[in-house]
């Protein structure tokens, strides 16, 4: 089941006074969220996925395509109780203190006051701020305000979880947390969407990641298929002892030969040639230390040029 | 409706937890000690200008709180980011704008009994006697203050703070000075110009209608058919600019 559709999806400002130029934040987006997944939304600064997430949660209108959340089409009210949302760099009524807080955005979700004090609890317990608990936000520091703001997104329960760049700003403990706490949602069988820059945080929990550039999508599949996907693997070779003469034996067919004091890395751009490059270390006496196989990262795949369309990019854009 | 009463009341807590507010509560409660020096300095009618001085100063300080708070109400919002986990509730945005103006005239009404007291209790003390004028006059400066925050939060809705603290300023002046408009209107030659005053007679808000406190300060009360009138047109007039508000509102991006 879908949770999220998303088809053409176009979004134009107007720069300044009317009549100025227009800017496309959207230029006919489109992309779907499985029911239960982690969708990684990835994309470089003013891509458009602020924009994306605000067109899904109703704080902004679209000019033309069509967005559905949980069935409805995106910023009806009533859907917005199975909603939960965590927007970037968050701040927060600083006057209230983390109870007061998740009170109030509770009783906004409208959770009875039966139930309120022990979700406020346990969602205090869950981000690990019951020691803080009457304590005001402005006393707070970033990564507190990151795991509060959390609290707020879940305080309901909802369903689908929307985290404008959850980990910016983090140290890695606090980094950790939010994995964990993604991941556990997952769990619980909730579905997660979410754009971030940290890349290593996404390939290690998104069950599929989109790419978005200049409003388009880029590239949408799981990690696995993207960063797989037309690609030849360099290998790595580590090893110690070799002589000039065997370094000049193996150099044509290294693609990089990096020497460092008694250690020789030797990165081959085809897997083919590993076998030669090992007979070449054996013949010559060397030792050999390890052969590292190294797979296309998703930062490589972020970082290749934006204005190739999706199609002729990764044809798995859109599948 | 439930959505609203969660606005007011954290509205209002942001507002009790303002140190500003308090500031201007005290400085109010100063001007009002300082009616009582004003009267007994004066040569005649010392009772009348206490009165009076101390009914100009709840009325500057209601206006100075609805006016500067008002024009935050929402800008802050937007310019805080609050309002994106606010708007991603499942909550109208009318019923986020009215909760906000909610919060603020419980502010208002709160500050204003405060002052009040302590204004009667100065009176009191100093032998001035207590005419329900003075109750009359007070409760029309709120319906007035009604008003004034309805319309810094009706310019909020679309402009930057200080263009709107700026044009209810100037609404505010304009609609003291409203019955000279009309005057000034027939005395104008140019066609023009004088539809321009002439509409401006007919939009802007006849605040001197809420007005009385001369009277009170004389202990003379206004019929009760006109404090009912002028609350009914103070009511009406918020209203009209709330719904202008929410319909700018509802079709903003944030």
């Amino acid at each position: 089941m879908k949770v999220i559709s998303i088809e053409g999806l176009i979004k134009t400002y107007q720069s300044g006074w009317p009549g100025s130029p227009t800017v496309t934040a959207l230029a006919g987006l489109s992309l779907s969220v499985e029911a239960g997944e982690i969708y990684g939304f990835l994309g470089p600064n003013g891509a458009g996925k602020t924009t994306t997430l605000k067109i899904l949660l109703g704080l902004m209108r679209a000019n033309g395509g069509t967005a559905v959340v949980l069935g409805n089409p995106a910023g009806d009210v009533k859907t917005h109780s199975r909603i939960g949302f965590l927007p970037e760099s968050p701040y927060f009524y600083d006057y209230l203190t983390a109870e007061e807080f998740l009170g109030f955005y509770g009783r906004l979700a409208g959770l009875s006051h039966a139930i309120l004090p022990q979700r406020i609890t346990g969602m205090l317990q869950i981000v690990g701020l019951t020691d803080a608990r009457t304590r005001q936000l402005r006393k707070f520091s970033k990564g507190m305000l990151q795991r509060i703001g959390l609290a707020q997104a879940l305080i309901h329960d909802p369903e689908l979880v929307i985290l404008d760049e959850p980990m910016s700003g983090l140290d890695p403990i606090g980094r950790k947390q939010v994995r964990d706490l993604i991941l556990s949602l997952r769990e619980r069988g909730k579905t997660v969407f979410f754009s971030s820059h940290i890349l290593p945080d996404v390939e290690m929990i998104c069950d599929r990641v989109g790419i978005i550039g200049k409003g388009q999508l880029l590239a949408e599949g799981t990690i696995d298929e993207l960063v797989h996907r037309d690609h030849t693997d360099s290998v790595e070779v580590v090893c110690e002892g070799l002589d000039g003469e065997s370094i000049a034996g193996i150099r044509p067919i290294a693609g990089r030969l990096i020497q460092r004091g008694r250690q020789c890395l030797i990165i081959l751009p085809n897997p083919d040639s590993v076998a030669k490059v090992l007979a070449e270390v054996a013949k010559h006496q060397g030792r050999l230390i390890s052969v590292t196989p190294q797979k296309r990262s998703l930062e490589e795949l972020f970082f290749e040029p934006a204005e190739i369309p999706c199609e002729t990019r990764v044809p798995l854009c859109g599948t | 409706m439930w959505n609203i009463v969660v606005i007011a009341l954290n509205t209002f807590r942001e507002n009790l937890r303002d140190k500003i507010l308090y500031n201007l509560l005290l400085f109010a409660i100063f001007l009002i000690g300082g009616s009582v020096v004003l009267g007994k300095l004066s040569i005649m009618e010392h009772d009348k200008i206490m009165t009076d001085a101390g009914l100009a100063a709840i009325n500057m300080v209601g206006v100075v709180i609805a006016i500067f708070v008002g024009i935050g109400l929402v800008s802050k919002e937007i310019e805080r980011r609050t309002i994106y986990t606010i708007i991603a509730r499942p909550i109208r945005r009318f019923d986020f704008l009215f909760g906000k103006y909610l919060g603020l005239m419980t502010t208002l009404a709160v500050n204003i009994a405060i002052m009040l007291l302590v204004y009667l209790a100065v009176l009191w003390f100093n032998h001035i006697p207590l005419h329900a004028s003075l109750l009359q006059a007070v409760q029309l400066m709120f319906v007035e203050m009604l008003i004034v925050t309805a319309t810094a939060l009706c310019f909020s809705t679309f402009s930057t703070p200080s263009l709107s603290a700026m044009f209810t300023v100037g609404l505010y002046v304009v609609g003291h000075l409203i019955s000279d408009l009309r005057g000034i209107a027939e005395k104008i030659d140019n066609d023009v110009i004088k539809t321009v005053v002439t509409a401006l007679y007919y939009i802007c808000p006849n605040l001197e209608m809420l007005n009385i406190k001369g009277q009170a300060a004389a202990g003379v009360s206004v019929m009760l058919s006109y404090q009912a009138i002028a609350t009914a047109y103070g009511l009406f007039y918020s209203g009209f600019l709330l719904a202008i508000a929410c319909l700018v509102f509802e079709r903003r991006d944030f």
